[in-house]
């Protein structure tokens, strides 16, 4: 046993290195991320682990595992299981054998997301069971007790963590790595692994002869539990229960909810006992439905009556107005301070020397603002301060909305962006159908090499697999061209003359137009030692005119009338080549 | 009345904030205290604003809600600016001098607050601004700016030199150690007198 200062995300792997796991994959998502990568590179425990190109794959992949009665994890963020959706639905029905561990960390206040979901609509929806950890350590200690479930009921088990588990950080107490390992075995069993209508009935039946004993034993985990100290109650669920624990008065009583499907028969004797329950917990009212259910003549406050807010994150201060408004008094209080003077907004961008800005930068040359421009999700979303994102909906989304929108307008040319990984994901498929239905339209693959976003996780494009080991990179063109595509080329965006040439070439033709244009990530490179010499600015040449500032790249200042060029410059020279002066130029020459 | 030391870090990212928390971590760690922290990953780090937030001897949630915090420790100006509002009456804000100008600024002519209008904006806030950039200089590397940082902000958190400096030796790579000890000892002194 050992007391470690840990990320949340690093808890949960360790926990599942103590489970004895042998089986893991996913794909990365913000804030699920860490996980697999603690896993990747830890060397506590063997065991199999892989970066899957999308979570779909990465669950099927380790629920054949648990078929074969290996502990397996999968792992990813809320919309992620949207991707994985279709098998989770039916592999609760067919069930597993070894523990399952389905991890999906939502994301209040979307810090890094498309939306605010909640996996605990899932776990509800495909009837498995869900743990919602409230602290580190209960993240930690849940994940042992998740596989053992999983295991009891036969059933995959939903693991959902919140930002403020994944990415918060405390002293957690560990156990030791386990040395157990088993053997995969994969017994074939037709009337539990094909699921044709004659058995997916009875698989269905059995499957809801598994809820009630199911909650019975959550219960009996202990991470659902309550105290009862006066005529008043808070229920809360998730971090939600440690933000409530820190202000609650001695005389209201509290219980938390860790595991559902809930008791109803304790959640109703609970309730009963009050004359008003206050329920707290971030995103879909999944606890208050539950609440409300068995309420009787009980009064119910929560967010369908707007005590608790429907959208964003809590936090202490916020549960304090929601314990106002129900009527409870807050042990402490919050103080609202007028917020600070305005300071100049600073929101993410793009790095200097990123490969994307000199693309996007490109595209808006030849395309103009006219063009509609789709696009998807990673780090060339930032593409939007460019004026060259249009739409981001979903993962892959870039290229569908490309085509439909081609095949529904006239008028606007349409060229859409995408990252590599993201292509990998799910946007090969919607080139195939844009080629085999004749759009016309223009599409940038964003190629630079490697998963960046989410924190550098190689892909089947980097050339080695989660571990390091040497894999074959998977080749761009050939699969574009082999999806039937006319034209394919690749180019490299710091070359501004070359990509904005082949960019007009494409323009002018007919069909599905594919270019990669190819930079290895700026950070990544930079971590593989590879360093370019900075540049600089003549300021007897610089005249001024700003054109390499408004290209936005935070290396570029502006003093005194003119430009300046600063340390963190990584030498991709395109504010030189788009100088009409000449005035930059690599430092140390000249 | 709250039984934790509230410290908000926040700085650009790319600036070493999740550093800074991890070593004020660790020494809760060492001085066998409880700690919660909370941080910026994803999207937000590509030189965004970003905030960690640690709770010494805190047991619950990890986040520090608005007029709370007993100490900012900010690696930028114009973040100490932005999120001063963090601040307890009465509490500390211990900030480097340096501005990073947002690229937002050249690329919308935005106005940038000079050093000057912002030190007149926090005059009514215990501060103690020091250059941290010229000292990491002066201790052998520009990235120990953060630990310089956490130097100046060591003359008022409930923390034992020795356990900080523990911590640090434990949490920077191990052959910048010397470079950021230095680093250390040069931010504690220049914060000496605030």
């Amino acid at each position: 046993m050992a007391r470690r200062y840990m990320l949340g995300n690093e808890a949960i792997a360790h926990a599942c290195l103590e489970a004895d796991l042998d089986f893991a994959g996913g794909y990365p998502g913000t804030p699920s991320s860490e996980v697999v990568d603690y896993l990747r590179h830890q060397k506590e425990r063997e065991l199999y682990v892989e970066w899957s190109v999308n979570e779909k794959v990465g669950f099927e992949n380790a629920l054949a595992a648990s078929w074969c009665g290996l502990r397996s994890l999968v792992t990813m963020k809320h919309v992620g299981l949207n991707v994985a959706a279709d098998a989770l639905m039916t592999s609760a029905y067919t069930g597993v054998k070894g523990g399952f561990v389905v991890l999906s960390a939502d994301d209040p206040y979307a810090h890094s997301s498309q939306n605010e979901q909640d996996s605990r609509c899932y776990a509800h929806f495909a009837k498995i069971p869900c743990f919602d950890p409230s602290s580190l350590q209960e993240a930690h200690d849940m994940v042992l007790a998740a596989f053992e479930i999983s295991e009891e009921f036969g059933l995959p088990v939903l693991f959902r963590p919140t930002t403020r588990i994944c990415h918060s950080k405390s002293d957690v107490l560990n156990g030791e790595a386990g040395s157990a390992h088993r053997t995969g075995e994969f017994e074939k069993d037709p009337r539990q692994y094909v699921v044709i209508p004659a058995h997916t009935r009875i698989l269905h039946k059995k499957l809801n002869e598994k809820q009630a004993p199911l909650a019975k034993r959550l219960l009996e985990l202990g991470y659902t539990e309550s105290e009862v100290r006066g005529k008043t109650a808070v229920i809360a669920s998730g971090i939600a229960a440690s933000y409530v624990q820190e202000i609650i008065p001695e005389d209201v009583s509290f219980a938390k909810v860790g595991a559902f499907p809930i008791d109803e028969e304790w959640l109703s004797d609970f309730v009963r006992r009050h004359d008003m329950v206050l329920v707290v917990e971030e995103l879909a009212p999944v606890l208050e439905e539950a609440v409300r259910q068995v309420a009787g003549t009980t009064m119910i406050h929560g967010k369908k009556d707007d005590c608790v807010p429907l959208e964003g994150e809590l936090n202490p201060a916020i549960v304090s107005g929601a314990f106002e408004k129900a009527g409870i008094a807050s042990t402490l209080t919050f103080p609202e301070p007028a917020a600070a003077k305005a300071a100049p907004a600073r929101p993410p961008i793009l790095c200097p020397g990123c490969g994307h800005r000199a693309a996007f930068y490109e595209l808006r040359r030849v395309f103009g603002k006219d063009t509609i421009y789709p696009s998807d999700i990673g780090c060339y979303t930032l593409g939007l301060q460019m004026g060259a994102v249009d739409t981001t909906i979903c993962m892959g989304a870039s290229i569908t909305i490309a085509s439909g929108l081609a095949h529904a307008q006239e008028g606007h040319d349409v060229v859409c962006t995408i990252g590599d990984s993201t292509f990998l994901h799910t946007g090969l498929q919607g080139l195939i159908n844009a080629v085999y239905n004749g759009a016309n339209m223009t599409v940038m693959i964003l190629d630079n090499r490697i998963t960046a976003m989410t924190g550098h996780q190689p892909n089947p494009n980097t050339g080695c697999t989660a571990t390091g080991v040497e894999s074959p990179q998977i080749s761009l063109e050939a699969l574009c061209r082999s999806c039937g595509a006319p034209f394919v080329e690749t180019v490299n965006p710091l070359d501004l003359t070359n990509t904005l040439a082949i960019l007009r070439d494409a323009r002018e033709r007919p069909g599905v137009k594919v270019i990669i244009a190819r930079q290895p990530c700026v950070i990544a490179s930079r971590r593989a030692g590879i360093r370019r010499q900075p540049y600089t600015v003549d300021t007897e040449l610089c005249t001024g005119c700003g054109a390499c500032v408004k290209y936005g790249c935070p290396a570029i200042e502006f003093h005194n009338e003119k430009a300046m060029i600063t340390d963190l410059c990584s030498g991709c020279s395109i504010c030189a080549q788009i100088c009409p002066s000449g005035a930059i130029h690599r430092r140390g020459q000249r | 009345m709250k039984d934790s030391y509230d410290v908000l870090i926040v700085g650009v990212g790319g600036q070493g904030t999740i550093l800074a928390s991890n070593v004020l971590g660790e020494t809760c760690l060492i001085e066998e205290r409880s700690v919660r922290g909370a941080e910026t990953h994803g999207m937000a780090q590509r030189g965004g604003s970003v905030e960690s937030h640690v709770r010494i001897d805190a047991s619950f949630g990890p986040l520090i809600a608005e007029g709370t915090a007993d100490m900012i420790i900010s690696f930028d100006l114009l973040e100490a600016l932005r999120y001063s509002h963090f601040l307890k009456e009465g509490g500390m804000l211990v900030t480097n001098t340096g501005i990073i100008v947002p690229t937002s600024v050249y690329q919308y002519n935005a106005e940038v607050p000079s050093e000057e209008d912002i030190m007149k904006e926090l005059s009514g806030i215990r501060c103690c601004a020091i250059d941290a950039a010229a000292l990491a200089i002066e201790a052998g590397s520009i990235l120990s700016q953060n630990i310089v940082m956490l130097g100046a902000a060591s003359h008022q958190l409930p923390l034992k030199v020795e356990s900080l400096l523990e911590a640090v030796k434990r949490s920077v790579p191990p052959k910048t150690i010397e470079k950021n000890l230095k680093a250390f000892e040069l931010g504690r002194d220049a914060a000496r007198d605030c």
